[in-house]
Order: structure tokens, then C-alpha cells, then sequence
């Protein structure tokens, strides 16, 4: 297996078929992927079709290279290795022999985008049938040629065998025929059984692996054009600031500056926001002359703005009055008025605004040339880029073309575009190619942020140990009234659906800071407040926290809200990862004092996982997180198992992290504003971490996420184990630990 | 101004302001972009470079001090990918995004030069100054331990 860029490719040797006249087979598929690869349909067109509405993921070279696609943002989670593995599959071609070529955003390859660990369920069967669909093609091509049934040939390492026989053909050498072929209906495609499986299900590493430790151009802010010149760009401390003046002249005289202007901006503060760009000839002096620059900024409603003024708003809210009702079940207040007071617990959860932090700052090239707006982005969503680039500046959509960049971190921060749409003005008013990089504090201090929450949390467990009674009012930020992106809760989030009288309600404080989906978003914060509280409770009910949850998922299977609302929660999938996480790691086994073990699970992005943490707390209040042993549940076949525990035990290690972590505001800036400040977590304080999956029959789901909401809350519990000590804020560095 | 710098075994002329770091040298000057920026201001290990064999933050080291000194770059620390780091990052798997493993190798690659059995102890001191987001860093401690093999195996010192 190789790896290309379609940029660096001779794209001599892989033009469409209809170019290059019959010199190879492009298999052109209209694929429909919808949200779910079970509702997924494939539909193919011929070559000769529309062009545009083309789809081609399969190429096969009149020499017998064969290259597969990889069309889906790679930052990190793997995908593209996983995905043309898929096609791989189904083609029977060897993975080693295969060039995955990484192509730019077209509409011809579907949706393409890095979010919600969507890319698995999406493709899973389509790409397959892909695979598939050239393969039968093939076969239909030699068997021709033999001038025998297709039934009598089956194919095998890039090659067509007439099985009886034993005489074959190479790929390569039916290719031309196989295109003349009629492309077979998707439903007529039969996918091989697991059992056959020969690529899926072999720890396959990543197609990038030689490129990134030889130190080879991949991401983002490695892209270099001819006469590039180099930006940088200084947005308002205080979120919904606007420029007033500069020193501009003062900054052009600079050494080594081609010219620096004011940008109006929007006020959306999520896209092109109000600043000053510098244009220099390399990044040194562009990020040199913006710390001579001088700005007037007109700081706007949010000057005053404060994390701790926040708290205090939030602590009002949470008390005095009622929110807005997200969900009523039962009789919340009269269960938990009869429940006696030490079968009731009540307690407020907190956790602060984090930053993605992607190691790789936000940058983007950009080119204006010809009337089109050529773009090199380390983009999670190349196409919303795209769209705000229209929007913002109003270009048309045809003239705005993307080429996809590996990135450096994703987390969902790349799925906003403002870095897009910035380098785009810039290059509107910049006679050469520029690329624009965001400093580390840039990134930190402009980031679309993890809202921070408070949780005012009721609850009540009945004579027999039962969870009875649950009330939480939510207190979320959001922006002209409406949470935050990652600040919303959902009606049917666990426990809801578990507990015979529920309540929770919201208020949004409003504020100008900018949000953003955060890894798992929600859940990232939820799991830790619901699955810490829930182990409160069963602490009420003098239970062991392992019973008291599987008591909670009780005998159930599917549960579903009657109605539109597709968030159907398998109990029964959850007791199984539940338990097999606490027998791998020995629950209820002994341990000294200082020493603690916590479970907590959690379901988001279609994954089911739970985890054990062991812990140990030194009397100082010192936290060392042990080991971790995690159990997942994401269907019955793991794609690349290599790709897969990389997923996992990353997710673990960014859910310590993250719960480590804080940003503070004041006087409406973020007051950290490089890592010195905003510590991650360094290999000295990564624990063992244990993977483990639970195969069942259901339809394989993606890794990037789902892994990481229960992570907090079992060190949490662990802690509490280990010293009676309850964490019930984030960061865990803000609760005295100590013990004696 | 002027200065001639030794990379990777070559020797290199590049013009630019005397407090230009090496890391911007690197890569805007000479199209050496394995060497990252992470937060130019040394904490983060994305642009760790060897300057006489030692690993130093390249964000941190203006050019007019780098000139008569060996510079060693992700690109020089062998000349096909050989490096048994490198061979063990592959092999085992080990990038998630990828950004911060050039730092990681050459910050390793010092480590085992100077201790070519080192414990998870040994590993964790050396690395401690290298992030990763992704949090690969059980994968760095096993990529360490197995490049740790393939050179005892190849006979000599990584």
C-alpha cells in the first residue's frame, strides 16, 4: 500500500475514464449516504453520466495500480486507512499492493466530513458494495473474455480466476473491458460474510505512517505555493469586539511586511470576525509586526463579562426560580419531600469552558486567482467552509474549491471555518498565494469553546434501594438565548427513561463567547455529572455502585420515546459492557486505603462503553490514576483494530485530561493564553489503559468519541472510594483531596 | 543578515532578521517542515530538533545562534526512514494526528543514544516535555521500547 495526494499525483495516470478514452476503469458510483449505513443505498451511474453527480472510488490503471479514495478529513481518527479498507475488502485486492489517493472536497464523493463518529456507520456497507460492485465488473470482464458463465470465475489478490481452470487474469488487464460493462444494481451486490473477511479485522496501520516520521509536508500549515506570502491576524481580546483604528502605516514599514489592512468583519462570532492582518514574507515576520501593532478596539457589550460573575449569575438562576421544562415524568417534588433526608441527596455539579487545544494552531492557504478562491484547509468540514466563504464574501460556491489537508487534532474545532473564512478575505486583498497561522494564543484565546455548566442536582433512592427520584436544573451558556453548541441537553439522556418520577429543566445564561462541538459533546460533561451523582445516590441506598447501576438498566432491552425522537438506548447492551468491564478489572477485589476503584459508563455517538478507574490518593491529596480497564460496544466488527485501541486509549487519556482543565474570564477575555497556563496531560500521568470489546449483532459504529464521557466520572467515583472525598466540579485539581 | 547554518550534514545559507527562531528557519526558509509549530515558547516539544546531538527546542533558539553548531532535523535523522524510531512508529502504530510524533522521535531519539535500554521510568523523564493531544503516549513508551529492540538487534546503538 502507498500513499498520494491527487494534488501531487501524476493525474496522467488516473484520469477519469471518459478523458482518457478507455485507458482504464473508473467505477463512478452515486452514492447516497445517509445518516445510518443500514438506510444507506448505493445507486450507479455509468461513466458516461453526468460528470458532476459522478462518484469514483475505485481506479484501476491499465498498468494494474489500483487506487482507492480516501475522501473523509483525516485528523487523527484514522480514517484514511479504515475507509478504503472497506473497499479494499470487497474488491479482493492485497492492502499492500493498493494506493489510497486523498482527494479534495467534490460533491461526487457525498458527504465529507470528520464529526460525530459518523464516518463508520456512514460507510460501512456502502463502501463495501463499492469494492464489491468493481469487483463483479471484473469478473464479468474476464469471464467474457473466456466466454464462460461469471459463476465459474471468482476473484482473488488483484487478479480474475476462472476457478476450474486455474488460467487468471490481473485487474489491470480487464480493466478497459470491465468499464464498457453494465455496473450491477446495488441490491444485486452481495457482501462477503465476516468470516471471509481478509483486510477488515487485521490491525492495519495508518496510510500516513512513513510520510509523518520522516517529517514529510501533510498538514495544514506545511502547505507551501510558489511566492507565498504569509499572514497573521489579530481579532479583539473581548469576543464580539470591533476594530476602531490602527496603526497600519506604523506596521507596513516594517521589516519584511507587504501590507497590513483592517477586516470589518461580520458579527457573527463564529465567522469572520473584526481584525487587523498583517502580510509578511515569511510567518516570523508576520507574528514580529503584529506585536507592534496597536489596535483601538471598540470592546463591545461583553467587556465585563467574568467566569466567576457567570458563577454567581449561575448559582442565582439555579435557586431562585424554576428553568425551562426539558422533561416531566411522575411526581419529582413529592418523592423527593417523602424520601427521608438520608435517602435523598442533593448537590451542585460545575464544570468550566475548555479549548480544543489542537497541537496544530488553526492556519489555512489561501489563493484568489482567475475569479476562484482556491483553498488548502485542515478542515473537518471542508463544505462549511465553503458555504461561509459564500456567505461572507459572496463568492459562488462553484468558484470556492478545497483541497483537503491532513490535520493536526480535530476534536471538533475543525469543524468550525472561521480559520477558512479568514485566509479567504485576507487572500481577496493579497495579489499571491497566503497562508495565515494562528499563534498558540490565538488559538487558545479564539477558540469556539466547550461550554461550561452547572448542574443543580435532586435525587432520591426508595426503601428497597432503588433510584426513584431524579431532578436536575441545568444551567448552560449559549448565545442569544439558545445554548451553545455541546450545551443542550437532551430530553432522553440517561437516566431519563430509568427513573419512575424525572425532572429536568434549563436555564441559558447568555454570553458572547463563542461555542463549539467539543468531543462528544455533551456527553464530554454530562456523563460526568450524571454517572458521579448517580454513584451518590446509590451510596444513599447503602449499595454497591456496580448493583445499584445494573439495578437502574433493570431486565430492559431497547428502550424508545414514543414519537419522532430516534434515541433509542440499549439497556441490555449496557449491562453487558457495564459488567465486562467490572469483571476484567476485578471489582470488589480488595484494595489498601488510598486506593479506590470507580465505574461509571456512558452511550453517545451510537457506542456503548463503560469503564473501571483505579486510583490512588496519597494523604497530601496527590491523585495518580492507575490503571483504566474500558469496555466498548460498537456493533460486531471491529474495522481496524490497530486504529480502533489508538481511538480508545486516546479518548481515556484526553477524558483525564480534559478534566484537568480550565479557562478562566475576565473582564471578557480568556485569561490563559499558552500552555504554560493551559496544562495538557503529559506521558508522566498517562495510566495503563486496558481496551476491551463486547461483539454483538449490530451494525458497526465509529471510535472517536464515545469513549471518553465515562472517563471522568469513574476517576471521580474511584476517588471517592479510595477517600471518602465526593469531586463535584471540573477541573479535579479545584477539590482538596486530602485524607488522613 | 546572513547566516550559514549546518542541517542535516548540509551546509545551508539563509537570509533573515538575527532573532528569527530556527524553527521559522526551518520552515519557511528551507521547506523543512517536519519540525512543528506547536507554542513558541518551548513547552509543547512539537519542534525539538538536535542541535550537536542534544534535543533543543527549535522555537527557542534564535538563528544567529545556530550558525557553527550540527543542526539534526526530523528529515536528516536518517536518510530513508530507517532510524529504528522510525521503523517502530510505523510498526507499531503509534501516530494518531501525527503533529507532535517529529518531537517525540528526535526528543527519543536523544534518549536512547545516551541509554539504549531505558525503562518506562527512563521514558517518561525524557519525554515529559513532548505533548501529544491525541494522548498516544502509551504507544510512545511501547514505540520507544520496540525501537529499543530493533537497534539491539541490528547490533548497534540507535
Amino acid at each position: 500500500m502507498s500513499r498520494t495526494d491527487s494534488a501531487s499525483l501524476g493525474r496522467r495516470d488516473f484520469l477519469r475514464l471518459s478523458l482518457l478514452g478507455g485507458g482504464g476503469l473508473v467505477l463512478a458510483t452515486q452514492i447516497d449516504f445517509l445518516g445510518d449505513a443500514q438506510a444507506a443505498t448505493v445507486s450507479v451511474a455509468s461513466p458516461a453520466g453526468d460528470a458532476a453527480a459522478l462518484n469514483a472510488f475505485v481506479r484501476i490503471a491499465a498498468d494494474g495500480t489500483v487506487s482507492i479514495a480516501a475522501h473523509t478529513p483525516e485528523c487523527g481518527q484514522g480514517v484514511r486507512t479504515s475507509l478504503p479498507m472497506l473497499v479494499a475488502e470487497e474488491l479482493e485486492v492485497d492492502w499492500e499492493s493498493i494506493q489510497v489517493e486523498v482527494v479534495p472536497l467534490d460533491a461526487a464523493y457525498g458527504a465529507q466530513f470528520a464529526g460525530g463518529s459518523t464516518a463508520m456507520p456512514r460507510c460501512y456497507t456502502p463502501l463495501r458494495q463499492m469494492g464489491a460492485t468493481a469487483r463483479i465488473m471484473l469478473v464479468g470482464a474476464a469471464a467474457a473474455r473466456w466466454n464462460v458463465p461469471a459463476a465459474e470465475c471468482h476473484a482473488a489478490s488483484g487478479r480474475v480466476i476462472h476457478t476450474a481452470s486455474g488460467k487468471s487474469f490481473a485487474y489491470g488487464e480487464l480493466a478497459t473491458e470491465a468499464a464498457q460493462r453494465p455496473v450491477p444494481a446495488a441490491k444485486d451486490v452481495p457482501l462477503k460474510p465476516a468470516s471471509e473477511f481478509r483486510i477488515i479485522g487485521r490491525r492495519i496501520t495508518g496510510v500516513d505512517n512513513a510520510a509523518i516520521v520522516t517529517g514529510k509536508p501533510l498538514f495544514g500549515i506545511d502547505q507551501t505555493l510558489p511566492g507565498m506570502l504569509h499572514a497573521s491576524y489579530e481579532k479583539c481580546p473581548v469576543f464580539g469586539g470591533r476594530v476602531v483604528s490602527a496603526n497600519l502605516a506604523e506596521v507596513k514599514a516594517l521589516p519584511g511586511v507587504r501590507d497590513a489592512f483592517i477586516i470589518e468583519g461580520t458579527k457573527d462570532i463564529r465567522g469572520l470576525v473584526p481584525g487587523v492582518a498583517v502580510i509578511a514574507d515569511s510567518t516570523w515576520a508576520a507574528f514580529s509586526a503584529r506585536r507592534k501593532l496597536r489596535v483601538k478596539w471598540d470592546e463591545g457589550p461583553h467587556a465585563n463579562d467574568s467566569w466567576a460573575g457567570f458563577l454567581e449569575q449561575a448559582q442565582a438562576a439555579g435557586t431562585a426560580k424554576p428553568g425551562q421544562t426539558l422533561r416531566q415524568d411522575g411526581a419529582v417534588a413529592d418523592t423527593l419531600a417523602a424520601a427521608t433526608a438520608s435517602r435523598r441527596v442533593e448537590a451542585v455539579y460545575s464544570y468550566p469552558f475548555i479549548s480544543h487545544a489542537n497541537l496544530e494552531p488553526q492556519n489555512c492557504t489561501a489563493w484568489f486567482h482567475d475569479g476562484i478562491m482556491e483553498l488548502w484547509a485542515p478542515s473537518q468540514r471542508p463544505s462549511g467552509g465553503q458555504d461561509l466563504i459564500h456567505e461572507t464574501l459572496g463568492l459562488p460556491k462553484d468558484k470556492i474549491r478545497v483541497h483537503i489537508t491532513r490535520m493536526g487534532g480535530g476534536f471538533g474545532r475543525r469543524l468550525s471555518s472561521d480559520f477558512m473564512v479568514e485566509a479567504a478575505a485576507i487572500a481577496q486583498r493579497v495579489n499571491a498565494p497566503v497562508k495565515l497561522t494562528w499563534t498558540r494564543e490565538d488559538d487558545l484565546r479564539h477558540d469556539h469553546y466547550r461550554p461550561g455548566g452547572v448542574h443543580f442536582m435532586k435525587g432520591a433512592v426508595d426503601a428497597n434501594g432503588a433510584l426513584a427520584a431524579w431532578h436536575d436544573h441545568f444551567v448552560t451558556f449559549g448565545n442569544d438565548g439558545r445554548p451553545g453548541s455541546g450545551g443542550s441537553l437532551s430530553p432522553d439522556e440517561f437516566p431519563a427513561r430509568f427513573v419512575p418520577h424525572y425532572q429536568a429543566e434549563m436555564t441559558v445564561i447568555n454570553c458572547g463567547i463563542p461555542m463549539g462541538p467539543w468531543r462528544s459533546p455533551g456527553s464530554c460533561v454530562f456523563a460526568f455529572v450524571f454517572q458521579c451523582f448517580i454513584d451518590e445516590l446509590a451510596h444513599a441506598a447503602g449499595r454497591d455502585p456496580l448493583d445499584f447501576r445494573l439495578a437502574l438498566l433493570g431486565d430492559r432491552g431497547m428502550v424508545t420515546t414514543p414519537g419522532e425522537r430516534p434515541n433509542g438506548y440499549d439497556a441490555a447492551r449496557m449491562r453487558g459492557v457495564v459488567s465486562l468491564a467490572a469483571e476484567k478489572a476485578g471489582w470488589g477485589s480488595p484494595l489498601p486505603r488510598g486506593r479506590g476503584r470507580g465505574i461509571a459508563f456512558h452511550f453517545s455517538h451510537r457506542g456503548y462503553f463503560a469503564n473501571v478507574a483505579e486510583v490512588t490518593v496519597s494523604p497530601a491529596g496527590a491523585l495518580k490514576v492507575d490503571r483504566v480497564v474500558i469496555v466498548g460496544d460498537v456493533g460486531s466488527q471491529i474495522v481496524n483494530p490497530s486504529g480502533a485501541d489508538n481511538q480508545v486509549e486516546g479518548s481515556v487519556l484526553d477524558g483525564l485530561s480534559a478534566a484537568y482543565q480550565e479557562l478562566d474570564l475576565e473582564r471578557g477575555r480568556i485569561v490563559q493564553s499558552n500552555f504554560h497556563e493551559y496544562p495538557l496531560l503529559r506521558i508522566t500521568d498517562a495510566p495503563r489503559v486496558e481496551v476491551h470489546y463486547r461483539l454483538t449483532d449490530n451494525p458497526p459504529t465509529g471510535l472517536g468519541e464515545p469513549a471518553l464521557p465515562p472517563v471522568a466520572p469513574a476517576i471521580a467515583n474511584a476517588v471517592f472510594a479510595a477517600t471518602g472525598k465526593r469531586i463535584r466540579s471540573l477541573p479535579f485539581s479545584r477539590t482538596d483531596l486530602r485524607w488522613s | 543578515m546572513t547566516f550559514t547554518l549546518l542541517i542535516n550534514g548540509q551546509s545551508r545559507t539563509v537570509e533573515a532578521p538575527a532573532d528569527t527562531p530556527l524553527l521559522w528557519i526551518l520552515r519557511d526558509h528551507l521547506n523543512l517542515v517536519g519540525t512543528k509549530y506547536g507554542c513558541g515558547m518551548g513547552v509543547c516539544g512539537a519542534c525539538t530538533v538536535h542541535i550537536n546531538g542534544v534535543p533543543l527546542r527549535s522555537c527557542q533558539m534564535p538563528v544567529s545562534t545556530a550558525a557553527g553548531v550540527r543542526i539534526t532535523t526530523i528529515e536528516g535523522l536518517s536518510d530513508d526512514g530507517s532510524h529504528p524510531l522510525q521503523q517502530a512508529w510505523i510498526e507499531q502504530d503509534v501516530a494518531q494526528c501525527g503533529y507532535c510524533q517529529s518531537g517525540q522521535i528526535m526528543t527519543a531519539a536523544a534518549l536512547l543514544a545516551a541509554n539504549p535500554a531505558p525503562s518506562d521510568g527512563d521514558i517518561d523523564n525524557a519525554m515529559a516535555g513532548n505533548l501529544c493531544r491525541c494522548a498516544t503516549y502509551l504507544r510512545i513508551r511501547s514505540g520507544i521500547h520496540r525501537a529499543a529492540e530493533l537497534a539491539a538487534a541490528k547490533g548497534g546503538a540507535a
